[in-house]
């Protein structure tokens, strides 16, 4: 999977869950500033993401994902693996 | 010998005591639009000294058997769930059938946290099914705010008290109105919800969040699966009522129909455990979002972490 697909795919759950229009779905936005995601629908976006994939996102882990690129990353790692 | 099973009767007790998120925001630090827009609650109901569990399920169950037109005496069992009786001996159901009027019937408590009336409801359908009792009268009766640790704003701004009862009938021609339970549980993740030393409610709200919202389209989609019938032929959806978040998300995942009612009694309620969904389905009924004969799915979830439900049949 390409770091772009990966991102097409979290705007399409971003968008779903919180309602954000997904072109402004971009690497460098923050969920919680930029994209005004707060805990509850970022626990939904991780649900959704891991089931996508096919990634495990600990709990932990969450709270490092500051911005759309840390989470790109983090499953494009993990798909690897 | 087997029998068809219905619902013949609802029935609920609201404490008149109203506490609103403005009376929330006096005792901890909290506010209206934190609470709203996290959970979707706007008020909760409180118990005062003179009602208990037993009370309140007592003036549930004398609701749902006048609603279903059943003399008393033709009921072999009293099922009370419930996660909030302090003392838990004496048990609750026996004391509510001898309120009622009830002579002698078997009378067992069950506790399965939130998820508990959706078990009781299986337990007596069951019972009916297989000719143990003749009527079986659930009740999910929670007085939350005795085990609510008031200094938490993580966890006292959800709870509320209640009690919600149903009558479960033989059906006149063998149909079924209470469809098969799908049950289960994760005691691997039993610590998310938990009592500390005082007996006060403490919980990994996030955590329980992500189990739920993880875990809850399968069930559902095993509900219908069990029943045999599509997520359109629903009329309402009335899932434990935790977080309307929750129940947004499930319904949301779902693609559910406009024309499906969705149980979000939790705005006036809070969270009731066990009390939650038959208090839903009478605020349902009451406001004609369902009528007699429409389809219901039922979901309970919460401590354990334990869930069931089934899709029931509106008196
Ligand atoms: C309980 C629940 C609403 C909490 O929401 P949450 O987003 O997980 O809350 P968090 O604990 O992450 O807190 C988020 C922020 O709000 C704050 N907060 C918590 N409770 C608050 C309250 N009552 N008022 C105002 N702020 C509050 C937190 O301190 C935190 O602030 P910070 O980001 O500055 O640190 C939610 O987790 C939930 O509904 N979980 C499921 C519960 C459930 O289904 N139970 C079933 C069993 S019956």
């Amino acid at each position: 999977m390409t770091e772009n697909e990966i991102l097409a795919g979290l705007a399409e759950i971003i968008n779903e869950v919180a309602g954000v229009p997904a072109d402004q779905v971009a690497a460098d936005k923050t969920f919680t500033d930029d994209l005004d995601i707060d805990s509850l629908s970022m626990v939904e976006v991780v649900v959704q993401a891991e089931e996508r994939f096919g990634v495990k996102i600990p709990d932990e882990e969450v709270k490092n994902l500051k911005t759309v690129g840390d989470a790109v990353n983090f499953i494009k790692a993990g798909a690897a693996a | 010998m087997t029998y068809g099973t219905r619902i013949s009767g609802l029935g609920d007790y609201r404490p008149s005591t109203i506490i609103s998120n403005e009376d929330m925001a006096k005792l901890v630090e909290t506010s209206d639009e934190w609470i709203r827009t996290r959970v979707g609650i706007a008020n909760r109901r409180k118990a005062g000294a003179d009602e208990t569990v037993v009370t309140m399920a007592t003036a549930a169950g004398a609701k749902a058997i006048a609603d279903a037109g059943i003399d008393p005496t033709e009921i072999d069992l009293v099922l009370v769930a419930t996660c909030s009786l302090l003392a838990t001996m004496p048990h609750a159901a026996p004391r509510v059938a001898v309120a009622l009027g009830i002579p002698s019937p078997g009378a067992v408590d069950i506790n399965a946290a939130c998820a508990g009336f959706c078990y009781a409801l299986s337990f007596a359908a069951d019972a009916v099914r297989g000719g143990t009792a003749r009527n079986v009268l659930v009740i999910g009766a929670e007085k939350l705010t005795d085990i609510t640790n008031w200094e938490d704003r993580n966890t006292c701004i959800l709870f509320g008290d209640g009690a919600g009862a149903a009558l479960v009938s033989r059906s006149a021609d063998g149909s079924e109105g209470i469809g098969p339970v799908v049950m289960g549980s994760a005691g691997e993740l039993s610590e998310f919800i938990t009592m500390n030393d005082k007996l006060q409610m403490v919980m990994e709200g996030q955590s329980v969040y992500r189990w739920a919202t993880g875990v809850l389209p399968t069930v559902v989609r095993e509900i219908l699966d069990r029943t045999g019938i599509d997520a359109a032929n629903l009329d309402a959806l009335v899932l434990h009522q935790a977080n309307l978040r929750i129940i947004d998300s499930v319904a949301r995942s779902l693609h559910l129909p406009e024309s499906v009612a969705i149980g979000r009694d939790i705005v006036e309620s809070g969270n009731t455990s066990a009390a939650s969904i038959p208090l839903a389905l009478t605020t349902l009924r009451e406001t004609g979002e369902v009528t007699s004969g429409d389809r219901m799915l039922l979901l309970g979830f919460g401590g354990g972490l334990s869930y069931a439900g089934q899709v029931i049949t509106c008196p």
